[in-house]
């Protein structure tokens, strides 16, 4: 994925200020009501100032046309990023030649866009593979980095949970066979790019829902600015249609429904950044609702594999001496669990790796259960417990009593005992554990004051799974459990009223990916598991989840405080406007012209403008969204209703009152 | 504010704490399902209903059914009351001969009633006969109470309930709201007024010369038994054209307090009553204190300005003070027996339940005090409203704050664990716009329609007032009169007639259709994550929006009536 651009890119820029007038198109505006009403009330202003060309019916169309503008340049500013993005993509997708291997044996060769279901292509080093699909013979590294940016090659072979490949990506060594499983045009990057275009973008729930607000808004201030009129009549001031629709328009919430779409757009956009691609807007939103995350133990919660944590001697030997041991012995031992032995005994004790001359390495083996190294005489071993004692015996020693309690307590706290012994004699055991995440500890004390609740899933046994999850600090954990168990625990969440959101990339994992209203497929798991989850992390970390949930609480967060903003925006517009009116026929009125705004025509102008200039004052806040905090819903309501709620009230206060200043000053009257 | 003022308000503030957790407590038990207390008495009767009238009480309603129900019960009881002031000549109980109802002022005075208005566009004691006031009149201010009521428990239900179809029965809620709840009331509140001297008989006028030697008609009639149902019900509307301002309706300052007692208390206790039937008392306090907040405030603003007296009088020499020995203040169109604090009290009262019964005239308050009466009906009878209607209608407010704001927590919006989706967003618009374009739109063809105007007493900004606030206390069911403005016409009988419709039941079936959508939910458990609507934070918030929303819709013509006249008259 190309990095994330600026948010005014001078390019994007340039596209979005001609997209803006290209949406100005009524079947295109027609899609926010809201706005497309400040449409119509500039057309019916552009007619008005064509038929009597006063100064003030110009500057209300300039301001009003503007008002429109910039909300299409707010839409398609968010959406040129995602176009950057997916111009990038797009140079990935150039046309390969794909090598069919036919029934009979033969290769035909057919271009990657004609490709069908079920084809068997052959790919060898070098070349591109043609489209989505399974490896179904051979094992090959492949350069992903068009897709996720990564630009370590990955392995992908046929059987278990990496086979599947993704069209556009490098076939760097050996050969595979691929089964496509996608039909042309609907492969991953075709919707990849569809996507991040904003071009199958359709509305979320809340976001139909908020419309239908703003819809019954726009109608109810319709309806006031139309009812003024006879009212205006009857006082002996009628007014004119100018200063109604501009009434009207700034009435009406014109911020947050020029800026909805974009928050939007920006809101996948920030998923996309992080190398998440939703498949549908509706599982961002669904992600701000979850109050339940399942993680998977291994992978999210812990480091992959075992970390060595502590050498513990046997009586009577140094605790040098078996970390010395330890380390020789693992010297051969190119496990992850054996370099991290090399990297205690280097932190710890300050035993620097050694190149060993004439020392015989003896690696480990299933029958063994042991690796070691044969050197200078000495014959040291590392291994399971009963393998060690086994060996010290064979060689007429003995294991000394006090080593089972050590091990016995070392299982039960959830780790895994290795004992080390050199020639006969046992020295000390080393303690293997899993190394939970740094950070992670603070990461779920977050969630918890957000309100959700994480679960941890794990195949261990309930002794180290507890282990595990008490350092990590889950709520909750799943020992020793199935596909079937996970299954179960989420529609017991969900019978709860609770949305679950969930990682996941082996073929059993596909159901419950479905089944969670938030399934992240990883990218490097199987094609079922992609096609079952509604978002693919293509970094296939699993950790992710969490940032998944704080992008999709922003996304509503932005979306509120906007809609507060807007609304509490109105009480201003009316202090500024209504004297304005009417203080022709009512000088009275002008005491509640509390900005001692200059003249009407100034005050309506300056309402105008102020409406217009707001919405691009806004648009960084809604590409980025409001800043997230990871607090208590009392907390963030009550700062967020401070901000843009009140700030919303007296906002535009101080900024009409600027305008009108600087308008005098211009002398517009 | 005068002392009395201060007296008469902190009396019925703790009359209102007492009652409030009594009644809440009590009218939760009867719309709890379990065992109530009173079953032993109010059971059989309501068996006895329930077996006339072929309603199986264990089988509950969808909402649809529900609503149905409500309408037809509502259409047909309307149709008879229409019925019966037509033939009301032919009736018996009429000793003074009134004559059949004309059909515009049937229509009117029809939809007025059993829409629990109560408008009157006739004066009752030369209009109606006592058959029409008992069996007609009153008989709608149990019933359309009673109708409010039962949306308000459904839509309790429908929050409250998990994944429920079904909301109760609307004709089990409507009787035993009437059994167990107003005609207790009633018989107490009529108890206490005739010990006070409300009148209460089946006389025809007697024509008796006063001291002076002039001669004065005294209508009779069964007034006590009306008055406390009028109030208790917030209808309003009173046997005698002059209302609550009456001696034999509201005889004295007692009296006085006991029928704002009347009008206050069920209103206040609905959201108790929601707060048990949540299990969460503290959502219930949070909806009573917003409640209760905008009353007050109300109080507190019309009470000193009606006190204070009128300026342009005290320019031409007149003592408006507050002493021992008179009223004072702003006397235009008050009784002295209540003073202007009393009228002011009531008059916020009064508005801020859709009762609209008056114990002074609205149109000779000061510019400023009159707007307080006006701007609490345009809030849309939710301070605390009526019975039933007010919190439903306080309900649906809760619900549009929470879709605003809620989702500034991160969360999509949810009340009481129940998601606020498209579904119900679409019906709350359709709630919120139904009154605002009826007031806007009759008012604004009103001012420029030369019938109309005719009929409107003053001109200028004060005749704005006074139309607006004919069209938004019919639409908002409250029945009040500013008074000023000539009803009894064809036109107005037939808009204001619409209007009462349009608040009623285009409230009525989206309140009821939300209470059903809402009901089929599965509700999201609390967590640290939920939106707080339990909170005064929440409370601060809900009563924002209201005065926000209802603020900015009638801003406008609010700043061409009241408030141009009070600066203009430098008031």
């Amino acid at each position: 994925m190309p990095a994330a651009k600026a948010t005014f890119d001078a390019a994007i820029v340039r596209r979005a200020v001609s997209d803006s007038f290209r949406k100005l198109d009524p079947r295109q505006m027609v899609r926010s009501p809201v706005m497309f009403v400040v449409e119509v009330g500039s057309v019916l202003t552009t007619i008005l100032f064509f038929r009597d060309t006063t100064l003030f019916t110009g500057l209300v169309t300039v301001w009003l046309w503007f008002t429109v503008l910039f909300a299409n340049f707010a839409e398609a500013v968010a959406e040129g990023r995602g176009k950057a993005q997916a111009d990038a993509l797009r140079k990935t997708r150039s046309e390969t030649i794909a090598f069919v291997r036919q029934p009979d044996g033969t290769m035909r060769e057919v271009p990657s866009s004609q490709l069908q279901l079920g084809d068997e292509c052959v790919v060898t080093a070098g070349q591109v593979i043609p489209g989505d699909g399974e490896v179904i013979e051979g094992i090959a590294s492949v350069d992903e980095s068009a897709i996720t940016g990564e630009s370590a090659p990955v392995i992908r072979e046929s059987g278990g949970d990496r086979s599947s490949v993704t069209g556009g990506t490098r076939v760097l060594s050996d050969e595979i066979v691929v089964r496509i499983s996608s039909r042309p045009g609907e492969s991953f990057l075709d919707r990849m790019i569809a996507l991040v275009e904003g071009a199958s973008r359709q509305k979320t729930p809340n976001e139909i829902a908020l419309n239908i607000l703003l819809a019954g808004l726009t109608i109810i201030f319709l309806l006031a600015t139309v009812t003024l009129q006879p009212f205006a009549i009857y006082s002996h001031s009628e007014q004119s249609l100018t200063v109604l629709v501009a009434l009207l328009v700034c009435l009406i919430p014109t911020t947050i429904g020029a800026l909805l779409s974009a928050i939007g757009i920006a809101g996948m956009d920030r998923l996309v950044q992080r190398n998440v691609l939703a498949m549908s807007g509706r599982a961002v939103e669904a992600a701000g609702d979850c109050s339940t995350l399942l993680l998977d133990k291994t992978g999210t919660i812990t480091l992959g594999n075992r970390q060595a944590a502590e050498f513990i001697p046997l009586p009577g030997v140094d605790e040098t001496a078996l970390a010395d041991a330890a380390q020789l012995s693992s010297l051969a031992d190119e496990t992850p669990e054996g370099r991290s032995i090399v990297v205690l005994a280097k932190e710890r004790y300050g035993l620097r790796e050694r190149h060993l001359v004439g020392a015989t390495l003896v690696p480990f083996t299933a029958q063994t259960r042991m690796s070691g190294v044969d050197f200078e005489g000495r014959r040291v071993r590392k291994g399971a417990t009963e393998s060690v004692r086994r060996w010290v015996e064979e060689l007429g020693g003995q294991a000394p009593t006090e080593l089972a309690p050590v091990v016995e307590s070392i299982s039960k706290s959830g780790g895994t005992p290795l004992a080390v012994a050199d020639g006969a004699r046992v020295l000390g055991v080393i303690h293997l554990k899993d190394v939970v995440k740094e950070g992670i500890a603070e990461r779920f004390a977050e969630l918890r004051r957000m309100g959700i609740r994480t679960v941890m899933i794990t195949g261990d046994n309930p002794l180290t799974a507890a282990a595990i999850a008490a350092e990590a600090g889950v709520d909750d954990f799943m020992a020793e459990a199935t596909p079937e168990d996970k299954m179960a625990l989420i529609k017991m969440e969900q019978g709860g009223g609770s949305l679950v959101a969930m990682t996941g990339d082996g073929t059993n994992d596909a159901p419950a990916l479905a089944q969670a209203d938030v399934g992240v497929a990883m990218n490097t798991g199987t094609q079922a598991a992609k096609e079952a989850g509604n978002m693919v992390d293509l970094d296939s970390n699993p950790t992710k989840l969490i940032e998944i949930v704080e992008i999709g609480k922003q996304l509503l967060i932005t979306r509120g405080s906007l809609t507060t903003f807007s609304i509490a925006n109105d009480v201003a517009k009316y202090f500024a406007i209504i004297p304005a009116m009417f203080q022709g026929v009512f000088p009275e009125l002008r005491s509640i012209n509390v900005m001692k705004l200059d003249n009407p025509h100034s005050a309506i102008l300056s309402a105008v403008i102020f409406n217009a200039l707001i919405i691009v004052l806004l648009i960084p806040l809604a590409l980025r969204g409001v800043k997230f905090r990871a607090m208590g819903a009392g907390a963030v309501l009550r700062r967020n209703l401070l901000i843009y709620g009140v700030g919303g009230l007296v906002a535009p206060f101080i900024g009409i009152k600027a305008i009108d200043v600087a308008l005098a000053a211009l002398g517009v009257h | 504010m005068t002392s009395a003022a201060w007296l008469q308000l902190l009396f019925l503030v703790a009359l209102l704490a007492v009652s409030t957790p009594l009644l809440g407590s009590y009218m939760a038990k009867v719309y709890g399902g379990a065992s109530a207390p009173g079953d032993r008495l109010f059971l059989p009767v309501e068996r006895g209903i329930y077996r006339v009238c072929r309603v199986d009480p264990e089988r509950e309603q969808r909402w649809n059914v529900y609503a149905l129900s409500l309408l037809a019960f509502s259409l047909v009881s309307g149709l008879v009351l229409y019925v019966q002031l037509r033939l009301q000549g032919h009736l018996p109980l009429n000793p003074d001969h009134m004559k059949a109802v004309p059909p515009a002022l049937s229509f009117n005075t029809a939809m007025s009633f059993l829409t629990n208005t109560n408008w009157q566009n006739y004066s009752g004691e030369s209009t109606m006969a006592h058959l029409t006031q008992m069996a007609g009149l009153a008989v709608h201010n149990f019933v359309s109470a009673a109708v409010g009521a039962t949306v308000a428990v459904a839509l309790i239900r429908g929050l409250v309930r998990r994944q429920s179809d079904t909301l109760g029965n609307f004709w089990v809620d409507l009787t035993r709201t009437t059994t167990r709840l107003l005609l207790p009331i009633a018989f107490v509140g009529a108890g206490l007024l005739l010990s006070q001297g409300a009148v209460q008989n089946f006389h025809a006028t007697r024509v008796v010369t006063t001291v002076e030697g002039a001669k004065q008609s005294i209508p009779g009639g069964p007034i006590a038994s009306q008055e406390a149902i009028k109030n208790a019900g917030q209808n309003g509307g009173g046997p005698y054209n002059a209302n609550a301002s009456h001696p034999y309706e509201n005889p004295n300052p007692i009296t006085n307090l006991l029928i704002l007692w009347l009008i206050l208390a069920l209103p206040f206790a609905f959201p108790w009553t929601f707060g048990k039937l949540a299990k969460d008392r503290k959502q219930g306090l949070v909806v009573l204190a917003a409640m209760f907040s905008l009353w007050l405030v109300g109080a507190l603003l019309v009470m000193p300005l009606e006190t204070r007296g009128n300026p342009k009088l005290a320019a031409v020499g007149a003592n408006q003070q507050v002493t021992t020995a008179q009223s004072g203040g702003n006397m235009e169109g008050k009784e002295t027996r209540f003073g202007a604090a009393g009228c002011g009290l009531f008059a916020d009262s009064t508005t801020g339940t859709s009762t609209g019964s008056i114990n002074c005239a609205h149109d000779s308050m000061t510019p400023l005090g009159g707007a307080v009466p006006l701007v609490n009906i345009m809030l849309g009878e939710v301070n605390p409203g009526g019975t039933g209607s007010g919190l439903y209608g306080m309900l649906i407010f809760a619900l549009t704050s929470v879709f605003i704001a809620g989702l500034m927590v991160g969360r999509t919006p949810e009340y009481l664990g129940k998601k606020i989706q498209a579904a119900e967003m679409k019906l709350v618009v359709l709630y919120l716009l139904a009154v605002p374009l009826a007031i806007l739109s009759f008012a604004g063809a009103s001012v420029l329609l030369k019938p109309a105007l005719n009929s409107l007493a003053n001109p200028g900004p004060h005749g704005l007032t006074e139309m607006t606030y004919a069209f938004a206390s019919g639409s908002n069911n409250n029945g009040s009169a500013f008074a000023g403005l000539n009803g009894n016409t064809p036109w107005f009988n037939t808009t204001l007639g619409i209007c009462f419709l349009i608040g009623r039941f285009f409230l009525m079936v989206p309140a009821l259709a939300i209470a059903g959508s809402l009901g089929r939910k599965q509700p999201v458990p609390p967590s640290a994550g939920t939106f707080p609507t339990g909170t005064p934070l929440f409370g601060f918030l809900l009563v924002g929006v209201v005065v926000i929303v209802v603020g900015l819709t009638y801003f406008p013509v609010l700043a061409l009536g009241p408030i141009v006249e009070h600066l203009a008259g430098r008031f």
